[in-house]
């Protein structure tokens, strides 16, 4: 039962805090897209990889008073704040638990910027296609972010760590 | 003429109850309607279980692709002369429109959910596939099969074009708003869309709303706040698809376990299998599986005989309200008492959350979340709709979300009085 909340919620327990919406959709996708089983789906949006469902369930775990919710005005935009309260712990006491232990893949997803995210969870949609073909692919649909080839390099680079890691 | 460029002798028109007349004029789009892929999406209904309880949501797939295609040929019929459009992209909006929706299988959501699969996938592999779609957009260039794609797929270069199909406010959700209120017959989802489609501006990367037509927006976003609550999570739909979904399940598990099924799956195994192939997908529509439902009934085993027997003729799960804050040690023990008394709580006690129906509410979201929807003023400066608008500010704030618990309460009843697992269940249940 909830088994999908509860490995949400053994996400933001090891993640201990999340500022970002964009960062946590980043952060899912790009674990997903290692392995790591969580359910929700996934489609192309205008800033990569975009999940309503999860939107949906991270704000049930809100209302549900397991994650507590912070709203800072940036003046042209909002952001959240994500951390797991008593409640959210007492949740996890009695959830099923199934998700594999990925503590330092959520680290290293936490230490980088949701920029660099994006365009790691953009390069992993495509990854059906040839190096080449992805890194056009990335100059195409984030032609406004300006990507630079360091970039690419760098998240080619962080790609094969997490994997291996 | 090139193909792409033929047009038909005389316009050819689809009666239409919600838009009136889809006009037709091109040689191409005439061409992908009379395809078979096309042609299969009448076998697909367009809000799955719903029919069970709006009885006249029987509309199909094709109804709504058709009105997604009509809805943006009258937008670019707006658009041409307009600054910041292209109509060399016109055929591609147009062929994008009516193809979107083409990968959905039967009962979409739950087949996705048990098997695992996407329809997206599949709309891009009918797309790019050997198939009559696939030779007919190939005759207008050879890489316009690729373009439609990554146009359904968002993942086309221009923007704009992706807008049309696919943003917080396009042809699709404008489409399937107005349609499921017609069909189901309730009095929401209505709003001025011929309003909208005069406000609406190409520019960049997005369409915008010229600020004046704020208040044909709003009624849009509580069009679709209202049509999620009323409708598609309407709890009576919700366990006639929780009932589908047990059903796939309890399928596949029987085939794994290997049980002689008097009806073998045949339509079922690569579904099982994980290798479905184009074929087999497009294969299978919804007239098919209801009819392995019906002769599923007959089975020896009780579990699905009698899910199919509830699926067919209505007879479905009951419902409480749960809060898996306060009540997920209940919940725990009930799951123990319906294995007490041999109902498998796998199959019959279910719990749905709004979250497994994923609706996109309008949220203005962070900075580089989703797009929201920019209002275009005098000045020609853009400002996101829910810091202009009281009322989509008031809605798009604080989500409403939705936890139940399914079971079936004629077997709960039919329990003998004196087992005493029956008070607790019942109390637990809150049918006392």
């Amino acid at each position: 039962m909830l088994l999908n909340h509860a490995r949400l919620m053994r996400f933001f327990v090891d993640a201990h805090d999340i500022t970002g919406r964009k960062k946590l959709q980043k952060m899912i996708y790009i674990l997903k897209k290692i392995n790591i089983p969580f359910n929700e789906k996934f489609a192309f949006h205008f800033y990569g990889p975009y999940s309503e469902e999860l939107t949906l369930r991270v704000e049930e775990l809100c209302n549900l008073g397991f994650i507590a919710e912070e709203k800072q005005d940036k003046g042209h935009y909002f952001q959240y704040q994500y951390t797991v309260t008593d409640a959210g712990k007492a949740f996890l006491e009695q959830a099923p638990d199934d998700l594999p232990l990925c503590h330092e893949k959520v680290q290293l997803l936490k230490e980088q910027s949701s920029r660099f995210l994006e365009l790691v969870a953009t390069m992993l949609f495509f990854e059906e296609l040839p190096r080449e073909q992805v890194e056009e692919k990335v100059h195409q649909v984030k032609a406004s972010v300006n990507y630079s080839d360091e970039d690419l390099t760098e998240a080619w680079e962080f790609i094969n760590k997490l994997k291996l890691n | 003429m090139a193909y792409r460029d033929q047009k038909l002798r005389e316009e050819k028109v689809f009666k239409d109850p919600v838009h009136r007349y889809i006009h037709v004029r091109d040689r191409v789009i005439w061409d992908l309607i009379g395809t078979r892929e096309f042609q299969r999406l009448r076998r697909i209904k367009q809000l799955g279980t719903t029919f069970l309880t709006f009885h006249g949501a029987e509309h199909s797939r094709f109804n709504h692709s058709l009105g997604v295609y009509e809805i943006v040929r009258r937008i670019l019929a707006n658009f041409e002369g307009r600054s910041n459009w292209n109509p060399e992209e016109r055929l591609l909006c147009l062929a994008a429109a009516l193809l979107h929706d083409l990968g959905h299988g039967p009962f979409s959501h739950s087949f996705e959910k048990v098997f695992m699969l996407d329809h997206e996938d599949f709309t891009k592999k009918i797309i790019l596939g050997e198939t009559e779609i696939n030779a007919i957009l190939r005759k207008v260039e050879p890489d316009f099969p690729t373009k439609v794609a990554e146009v359904i797929n968002k993942t086309y270069h221009d923007k704009l074009v992706v807008s049309l199909i696919s943003s917080q406010i396009d042809a699709d959700r404008m489409d399937y708003l107005q349609r499921d209120a017609y069909f189901t017959g309730v009095s929401y989802g209505h709003f001025d869309m011929e309003r909208i489609l005069r406000v609406m501006r190409p520019l960049d990367d997005q369409v915008v709303i010229k600020q004046s037509g704020m208040h044909a927006v709003e009624d849009y976003i509580m069009s679709r706040y209202q049509m999620y609550w009323q409708v598609y999570f309407h709890p009576v739909s919700r366990s006639a698809e929780v009932i589908l979904t047990k059903i796939l399940h309890r399928t596949k598990q029987l085939y794994e376990e290997g049980y002689a099924f008097k009806q073998e799956p045949k339509h079922f195994l690569s579904f099982f299998a994980g290798n479905v192939t184009l074929s087999d997908y497009i294969n299978l529509d919804e007239t098919i599986v209801m009819y392995y439902f019906q002769a599923w009934i007959n089975e020896d085993d009780p579990i699905l005989a009698d899910l199919c027997y509830r699926f067919t003729n209505r007879k479905l799960f009951k419902y409480v309200e749960f809060n898996p804050d306060r009540q997920l040690k209940e919940s725990i023990e009930l799951y123990q008492l319906f294995q007490k008394i041999g109902l498998d709580p796998e199959y019959y006690l279910v719990d749905d959350s709004s979250s497994d129906l994923p609706y996109d509410f309008y949220r203005p979201g962070e900075e580089g979340e989703r797009l929201p929807i920019y209002l275009l003023t005098p000045t020609d400066e853009l400002q996101e709709l829910s810091r202009a608008s009281d009322i989509v500010e008031s809605i798009s704030g604080k989500t409403r979300t939705d936890h139940k618990l399914y079971y079936p309460a004629d077997l709960i009843e039919s329990l003998p009085d004196d087992q005493i697992e029956k008070a607790r269940i019942k109390a637990l249940l809150g049918l006392e």
